[in-house]
């Protein structure tokens, strides 16, 4: 998988399937969600933002912790291929980074009174978004691609600090944020009936990130590898 | 693992350290900084100033809050179930504003010793659950 010619004949294969996923469990999730399950006590119809919300935000974090795995990867072993995914999966990440931001800003007007608050929990979600908009700039501006990947692995390493700020925030210091719902420590403050559809659009969301890296990848694939043999193969026939 | 690439890992291990570390001290140096809003012991505790522009929260205390009936004025009782503080607000309130709801304001302390709000903020915990089941928590008590 590690070669570019392999990986992009394998990922020809699999595109098709998860696609067909994420169409399933992102329509299966958000119908669920936005017309079945039952409207909050306190919020009515408004809390449904959150089948959006929160795996965004959850995609937004675990897409950094993923980018800066494969910096170590492309640091230490000088894999090719882990440059070429960091620098693919920094765009969705920043986009989901994006969509929690302004999904967010949507239901705290009509539930805080406000669109936005300077709280730990906003701003360091916030430097998140610059982080992301960082790493996609540094690359861009090194010439050498090899030697671009690796700058934005170390900073990817660097920057994967302000996940657990972020994730910790509402329970460090006094936020308009509401803490976590869902805790490894204590059962789910949500009924089944409203999480069980969250945790489909969750997975929804998952299958997203992996079928557009993968189509991110391929055309990272072809525009590094041009000149190559094999692409020249599949492509003049 | 060969020599070079055991080098490398401690050199990430020592940024990843590294920057955690730094992160660390920056977020506990901002430590009080970092707090949205003043609860009222700490209001207390902390002499401020009257004509500065802070922010206070907790939570409405149940059977405080006063409404007039000719214009928009509005007073309730904040509490942190040690300290009170009564607050003053002319405007209209967030939906999710209710009695034993928490609730952000910003302002600055009078000479009486209340507070005049500028703005009204509903804070909304981490409770999801469907109107019938709330209804049967409620009946519960």
């Amino acid at each position: 998988m590690g070669s570019p010619p392999l990986f992009y004949n394998w990922s020809s294969k699999i595109i098709p399937w998860l696609g067909i996923t994420t169409l399933v469990l992102l329509s299966l999730g958000i119908y669920w969600g936005l017309f079945v399950s039952p409207i909050d006590y306190k919020q009515g119809d408004v809390y449904r933002i959150l089948y959006i919300h929160v795996p965004s935000a959850i995609l937004g974090e675990s897409i950094f912790i993923f980018m800066a795995i494969c910096g170590f990867i492309n640091v230490i072993w000088r894999a090719k291929i882990s440059g070429m995914m960091l620098k693919a999966a920094a765009p969705i990440g920043m986009s989901f980074t994006l969509l929690v931001l302004v999904t967010g800003s949507v239901w705290g007007k009509p539930t805080w009174g406000t669109w936005w608050v300077w709280d730990a929990r906003l701003t360091s979600t916030l430097i998140l978004f610059f982080i992301y908009a960082a790493l996609i700039g540094l690359h861009s501006t090194i010439e050498d691609k090899t030697k671009a990947d690796r700058a934005v692995s170390i900073l990817s390493i660097v920057g994967v600090a302000i996940i657990p700020v972020i994730k910790k925030s509402v329970d460090w210091w006094q936020t308009l944020h509401q803490p976590s719902t869902f805790t490894i420590t204590s059962s789910p403050s949500m009924s089944p009936e409203m999480y069980l559809p969250l945790l489909i659009c969750l997975l929804g969301f998952y299958m997203f990130f992996a079928f557009s890296l993968t189509l991110n990848l391929r055309n990272e694939v072809l525009d590094r590898e041009r000149s190559k043999a094999w692409v020249k193969q599949n492509f003049n026939s | 693992m060969n020599p070079i690439r055991k080098q490398r890992l401690y050199a990430l291990i020592a940024i990843l350290l590294g920057s955690l570390l730094a992160t660390w001290l920056v977020v506990s140096a901002l430590s009080e900084n970092m707090n949205l809003f003043y609860s009222p012991t700490e209001m207390k505790e902390a002499n401020i100033n009257q004509d500065v522009l802070i922010r206070a929260g907790g939570m409405v205390k149940p059977g405080s809050i006063i409404k007039s009936k000719e214009s928009l004025n509005v007073s309730f009782i904040v509490t942190d179930y040690q300290n009170e503080l009564v607050i003053n607000y002319q405007g209209i309130l967030p939906d999710l504003f209710a009695e034993n709801a928490g609730v952000v304001v910003r302002g600055n302390l009078g000479s009486d010793g209340n507070f005049n709000a500028i703005e009204v903020l509903a804070k909304h915990d981490e409770n999801y659950m469907p109107p019938e089941v709330a209804k049967l928590i409620d009946n519960k008590k």
